[in-house]
């Protein structure tokens, strides 16, 4: 074992009294709802929305340039925060979540406290955000409860967005489905506050609500093309990732699916079964994760439910099913970065009409050399219509190239969407004859 | 309706129009120069002019540079691509592949057509960029036209391997081939061949390219040696149509829209009046007034070194030339150290003609003075050396050095910018601390200012110029080149003006060298007293840009683009020689020079050598990699771990078995576990296959099945093995996925990098030769010794008849025990040649990487050059155990890169031990290591090296990175 050293970056339970924590964004409403369940749980919770080219920037001066681009964005991201003179520096401490598993993802919060130490800012003080850290470690800690609020916080986030997605596109009423979202985060937040919402009956009750509210937004369904977003976890879903890809699609006339942070969360606790299963080990953990699983399974069937209550709405596969979508192409015990769910959510959204695939990672991202890049062809083979394109992010990738490459894509799903619309009429001129 | 089609590419514009039949009536080629609306503009007036269009007609725009102003001026837009594929389908409805090369992209298109498979377009990644436009700034390096090029390419007589990976790679290895003296026609023939390479490699991805094959675009159009390159390396004979400059003009003209017609003169208008946005990223501009410029350039001013034009011959003269990347320099000083006479000049592809009317001229300046010394440096050193029988050779870092200590005693730190190398060095206490060199992929900034500037239609000296009075320079990043030219695409998009580019490109340059090779979070890092110099810097804006990103003053001596031959020249009379052999004026007029390639026979490198003959019999051989072919000694192995590891790893074969065979890929991890699988299955009465070593060859075979062109050469190279192995009749391959490796111990986890750990399944996912054998990829845990022989028995079941629980038990402890001998042996060796160092103090090097740089298609032979310094060679895991981890700030979870840790932490440790670490190209992990390892080393007092490694094959820039190394240490144990 490594030489054990002090860490000077320790957010103590001390801190938490009157410390700013600030976190990076990501996925934007998630973590509005998140936020507030650390908020409630006695932490001072900002989510940085600073962008700019200043934030590359200083990515690019503290952290390694080879690394991946999520780290250069989220570490210049926080350090600009603190550059910009709006914290007192001595009350404000930052948060970074962290996965861990082989891909040098897991080495963010490392990157952080070195890139902290070159800007100049040796005192912040860092919390890290990771499950490993739940029973052991120093500092103050998020409880086991308060995770499980997180996610189902993140869960209703998750169905938020999927509802305005299918609606937004389509609706009469410009703006409609967005100001449903925002009223919908705002009753949340409340409700988080008074404690509320967690239990299964509530999540059952409060996903019908939701789904029945969205569905009574007036809409036109004409035939549009229907896009797919999947990658890295960071620039899929981070507009300062992805260079703003949802408003880049919207203004193409596009519909999106982005599959939500639900699943990427039972993929990590499914890894652990999984790898006890290929290679042996604990059995108790092994028990753990697999009662964890069959929790998350219910808020995931609560979620199915409430969408496919209306037709109209395209509601996600279960976790499991999408699992088992990738057989054949991937093996499951691949699970560094995102893994075989990666490719099981590209399987998944060509099955549920959304062929036309972004896939999203960072320039040299390394698991995505094989479940991403690594696989197209393979759907390819099973699925004709998968109209996959990869899209690189990098400090420097221009975005012309990037827009060039998804008007492409975008052209052939154009093609294949007029013609399917020339069949369904042909189609029902000969009905009607 | 007529329909007008405008495809605006990032360096050119064309334009087509068709009558109400789809007759092609008109079209037009030129080159845009960025000045996208004016050129629009004037070819649409220029094609009104002659058609006189006065009815309304259907416009429709293509082109990555069009895209800003079709949305801005609500024109319709189809994507390029799609363009093509329209026009083709019309046009050539039998086609089944077009492969579309244009200024930046390159594009293969599977046609669908009913007999074959269906619609797939690909385009280059942002990484591959450049195809047209690194063809052109190949033969601005070559001093030729384009079309020059393709006529030389005609008589080539041998294709040299050029790296496929970008322009950027591909321009390091074409560098040095200029140096050495191939020729031009051969050159030119490689580089075609490269461009063939990088599309097919990049684009096919394991989709053939059969049928009817069309050539489109304007390199296709224009280099039939291009054309006859691709036929020969797809065995078909492609058609390059009549206007295949236009397919995606003609296509945009199919999609113009006649709903909606448009009066051409109103859109001449438009696009006349059309502001771009001009809201492009952008950074501050250069100078924030007249005063601070006045300020800047009268400082600048006083910076003069002593260059005088003496009355009288001096007595005594000493010579220094540095034989750049794409210039030469060379200088002549007297006894007082004054330049008395000096050249600079771009090679034109041949330095030996540079340096010879150096010569002429110095001679016939200087009639009655004698010369006392020359020195050669920089890339062409030796070749030059060789040609004039100049006295020494000495590294250009140490060149450089030398120049900067003249010019201010108190440097601590020095900064070079040349055309194709960025040099940073380090001085503490009078000597040389720290090496900073750019990896390949940061290559090649300067000249690309160069280029870039001509290929705007303007001269290094006006472009740097225009730079000065930029408001808004252009955020190009500071990635590589090619990453730049595609930011300047977008910047044209929006509008920015040629100055704002210029002064963009100057601060990219700058950014790249602090943040890239010299990895500098702040300017007081750098040093107080910093020089400055290299040809690069001769350009204000670069220099001002510097100033600027670093926040402060630095110095610029005159001659800052002569600083490595004024090293050189004082290295010569610091040798204080009695006469010179260098070639009289006399010795000049009979002298001639003759390059020939051949293929060295010497080992499986096989080498192409450029051997150099000039008058009198002086020979130089370059683009060798050992010393073999030139003094027919092999080079020393014995005090090299690493050909022992080789050796060793080659001697795990089985025998016959009667369970059949089962062949393994042996590249990536194998390197480490052959001798664990081979035990294992040979005692399951197996015989293992393992595939031949990797070689260049082997690799180019199966390029065509890589999916993804950014991932480390070492897991490419794995589609060739399994290829090999599948063509030698094997029909069961065994290459397992591992996410976890043996534990050492030394981490807190033992994970692999998830290339490593999962690149089976890309294998089984992109190789359509797998489909027809038994391919056994399952996920296999080899740390848990406990679990394996159970886990392995069930995957076992699934392929073979009758192997029980026993026996894989059995196999799985020889097996286990196999591979601690195996390591025992390396630690043994390492130990012997420690203490052999010891006895004959010896140098150290623990050349540091993965198990699999141990591959001499991977390293290129570094080992072994290495060990021709005379150094004793060590690998990171015969050291990694004899120490305790050190303290590291970061998560050190990987089996193979903890042993990093701990090798910089013994090596830190040791005197006369240094560390080089191999890093390949892309790897993700060592974005992480190689800044720790660097700290270990550097927190006490160790220099670190990083080599990168790709697919280049050429040494020149290792050679430079481990010569100066060696001087330093050299100059290290002087000082004791």
């Amino acid at each position: 074992m490594a030489k054990k050293q002090t860490d000077p970056f320790v957010f103590t339970k001390e801190m938490k009294k009157d410390y700013k924590l600030l976190i990076p964004n990501m996925a934007t409403v998630q973590f509005k709802l998140l936020t507030t369940v650390l908020n409630k749980a006695g932490f001072n919770v900002e989510v940085l929305h600073n962008g700019g080219k200043q934030v590359a920037d200083t990515g690019l001066k503290y952290v390694h340039n080879d690394t991946c681009y999520p780290a250069l964005l989220v570490i210049g991201q926080m350090i600009d925060a603190l550059n910009s003179g709006k914290y007192d520096l001595k009350k404000t401490a930052l948060m970074i979540s962290q996965t861990g598993g082989g891909c040098r993802a897991s080495n963010y919060l490392y990157l952080l406290k070195k890139a902290l130490v070159k800007a100049g800012y040796p005192n912040i003080p860092v919390m890290p955000l990771n499950f490993a850290d739940i029973l052991g470690g120093e500092g103050a800690k998020v409880s086991l409860f308060e995770y499980r609020k997180g996610l189902i916080a993140t869960c209703y986030g998750d169905l938020l967005v999927l509802l305005r997605n299918q609606i937004r596109p389509y609706e009469i009423q410009k703006g409609e489905s967005d100001k449903l979202l925002d009223s919908w985060v705002k009753r949340l937040q409340k409700m988080f506050y008074a404690d509320k919402g967690y239990s299964m009956k509530e999540i059952r009750s409060n996903f019908k609500i939701i789904a029945d509210e969205f569905a009574k937004i007036k809409v036109n369904r004409v035939p549009k093309v229907k896009v797919g977003i999947v990658g890295e976890i960071y620039v899929k879903f981070c507009p300062l990732g992805n260079n703003n890809l949802e408003d880049f699609l919207a203004t193409q006339d596009c519909e999106v699916m982005m599959p939500g942070l639900l699943g990427f969360m039972m993929y990590c606790v499914e890894n652990s079964i999984i790898t006890y299963e290929l290679y042996g080990g604990s059995k108790l953990t092994y028990q753990i994760y697999k009662i964890v699983d069959k929790y998350l399974a219910k808020i995931d069937m609560a979620m199915i439910d409430a969408v496919s209550a209306h037709p109209e709405f395209t509601a996600p596969s279960p976790f499991h099913e999408m699992k088992d979508m990738s057989n054949g192409i991937i093996g499951h015990g691949c699970k560094m970065g995102e893994g075989w769910l990666l490719t099981s959510e590209m399987v998944e959204l060509c099955e549920k009409g959304y062929n036309n695939i972004i896939c999203a990672q960072p320039f040299g991202c390394l698991p995505n050399h094989v479940c991403g890049k690594g696989m197209i062809r393979k759907i390819s083979e099973t699925h004709p219509n998968a109209n996959i394109v990869p899209i690189d992010y990098d400090p420097g990738a221009s975005r012309v190239n990037q827009e060039n490459r998804i008007k492409l894509m975008l052209s052939i799903a154009k093609e294949q969407l007029d013609k399917q619309n020339t069949e369904i009429s042909a189609e029902k001129e000969l009905q009607t004859v | 309706m007529i329909k007008i089609g405008l495809d605006i590419g990032s360096t050119t514009l064309k334009c087509a129009v068709l009558d109400e039949n789809n007759n092609l009536i008109y079209s037009k080629y030129e080159r845009h120069f960025s000045r996208i609306a004016e050129k629009a503009a004037k070819v649409l007036s220029e094609m009104d002019e002659e058609l006189k269009l006065s009815d309304p007609c259907a416009l429709c725009i293509s082109g990555s540079a069009g895209m800003g102003l079709a949305e801005n001026l609500g024109i319709t837009f189809v994507q390029e691509v799609y363009a093509t594929r329209l026009a083709v389908k019309r046009l050539l409805p039998q086609t089944d592949v077009v492969i579309e090369l244009g200024g930046e992209d390159a594009k293969i298109l599977f046609i669908d057509k009913e007999s074959s498979g269906g619609l797939e377009v690909r385009m280059n990644g942002t990484c591959a960029g450049g195809t047209g436009a690194f063809i052109d700034q190949m033969a601005t390096l070559l001093n030729i036209s384009p079309d020059e090029m393709n006529e030389c390419a005609k008589n080539y007589e041998k294709i040299y391997t050029i790296a496929s990976r970008c322009g950027v790679f591909a321009k390091t290895d074409i560098q040095p081939l200029i140096n050495q003296g191939a020729k031009k026609s051969d050159i030119s023939i490689s580089i075609f061949d490269a461009v063939v390479n990088q599309t097919i490699g990049g684009l096919a991805q394991g989709r053939p390219i059969e049928g009817n094959v069309v050539y489109l675009g304007g390199p296709m159009t224009f280099f039939s040696e291009l054309r006859k390159r691709f036929d020969h390396r797809l065995k078909t004979t492609g058609i390059c149509p009549e206007n295949s400059l236009y397919f995606v003009a003609m296509g945009a003209a199919f999609s113009a829209d006649s709903s909606k017609p448009v009066i051409i003169a109103d859109v001449i208008d438009d696009i006349s009046g059309y502001s771009a946005r001009g809201n492009y990223a952008s950074c501050p501009p250069l100078f924030k007034s007249e005063d601070d410029y006045k300020e800047f350039s009268e400082r600048h001013g006083k910076t003069v070194v002593d260059t005088i034009d003496p009355k009288e011959d001096p007595e005594k003269l000493y010579l220094g030339v540095d034989s750049g990347s794409t210039t030469v320099k060379a200088v002549a000083i007297d006894e007082n150290e004054n330049i008395v006479f000096s050249e600079y000049l771009t090679n034109k592809g041949n330095p030996v003609t540079a340096v010879k009317n150096f010569l002429e001229k110095l001679y016939n300046r200087y009639p009655t003075s004698k010369i006392y010394g020359s020195t050669a440096t920089g890339y062409g050193e030796e070749l030059v050396k060789n040609a004039f029988n100049l006295d020494f050779g000495i590294v250009e870092t140490i060149a450089h050095f030398t120049a900067a200590k003249k010019f201010d005693p108190k440097v601590d730190f020095i900064i070079d910018i040349g055309g194709q190398d960025i040099k940073c060095f380090k001085i503490r206490n009078g000597a040389i601390d720290n090496i900073f060199l750019n990896e390949a992929c940061s290559s090649g900034c300067g000249s690309f200012l160069q280029t870039f500037a001509s290929a705007l239609g303007y001269t290094a000296e006006e472009f740097a110029k225009m730079a000065l009075k930029a408001d808004n320079p252009v955020d190009l990043g500071s990635r590589c080149t090619v990453f730049m030219n595609s930011s300047v695409k977008q910047a044209q998009k929006d509008g920015a003006t040629v100055e704002n580019i210029s002064a963009g490109l100057a601060v990219s340059v700058v950014k790249n060298a602090l943040y890239k090779v010299i990895r500098c979070a702040d300017a007081s890092q750098l040093g107080e007293h910093i020089v400055v110099q290299g040809g690069t810097f001769l350009n204000d804006a670069v220099l001002r840009a510097f100033e600027n990103e670093i926040g402060r003053n630095v110095e610029r001596p005159s001659i800052a683009g002569l600083m490595g031959a004024y090293g050189a020249a004082l290295y010569s009379k610091s040798r204080a020689l009695n006469s010179s052999t260098t070639l009289t004026l006399d010795g000049l007029k009979t002298f001639s020079h003759e390059a020939k390639t051949v293929v060295c026979q010497g080992c499986e490198n096989h080498c192409r050598l450029t051997v150099n003959t000039f008058d009198g019999g002086r020979r130089f051989i370059g683009g060798n990699r050992c010393e073999k072919p030139i003094t027919n000694k092999s080079s020393s192995q014995e005090n090299n771990l690493w050909a022992f590891k080789r050796e060793l790893l080659a001697s795990y074969i089985s025998p016959k078995g009667v369970r059949g065979k089962i062949g393994m890929p042996f590249g990536l991890n194998m390197y480490e576990l052959r001798p664990f699988w081979n035990e294992f299955f040979t005692s399951l009465g197996f015989e293992v296959v393992f595939s031949n070593p990797s070689s260049r060859k082997m690799f180019v075979h199966a390029q065509q099945t890589i999916p993804s062109d950014t991932v480390c050469y070492p897991a490419k190279l794995i589609h060739g093995h399994v290829q090999q192995l599948i063509e030698d009749g094997i029909d069961t391959i065994f290459y397992p996925c591992m996410s976890y490796n043996l534990d050492d111990g030394l981490g807190v986890n033992h994970y692999n990098c998830p290339v490593v750990a999962y690149y089976p399944e890309v294998i089984g996912a992109n190789m359509p030769s797998v489909k027809k054998i038994r391919y056994i990829y399952d996920y296999v845990g080899i740390d848990m010794p406990k679990f394996f022989p159970e886990k392995m028995t069930k995957i076992l079941e699934k392929y073979f008849d009758g192997i029980s629980l026993s026996e894989v038990k059995t196999a799985a402890d020889k097996a286990y025990k196999a591979y601690h001998e195996h390591i025992e042996k390396i630690r043994a060796e390492g130990l012997r040649l420690m203490m052999l160092a010891e006895e004959k103090n010896l140098p150290v090097i623990v050349l540091c990487g993965r198990p699999y740089h141990l591959d001499p298609e991977v390293n290129h032979g570094i080992d072994g050059l290495v060990a021709g310094f005379g150094a004793v060679v060590l690998s990171e895991e015969s050291v990694s155990y004899l120490t305790s981890p050190p303290e590291v700030h970061v998560l050190n979870q990987w089996t193979y890169h903890s042993r990093l840790y701990n090798a910089a932490e013994f090596v830190a440790e040791r005197k006369n031990y240094n560390l080089v670490q191999l890093v390949s190209f892309g790897c993700g992990v060592d974005a992480i290591t190689t800044d720790e390892v660097r700290r270990i080393l550097e927190s006490n007092g160790k220099i670190y090296t990083q080599l990168k490694i790709d697919e280049i094959n050429n040494l020149g820039a290792v050679k430079i990175r481990m010569r100066s190394l060696f001087a330093v240490l050299d100059e290290e144990k002087g000082d004791k």
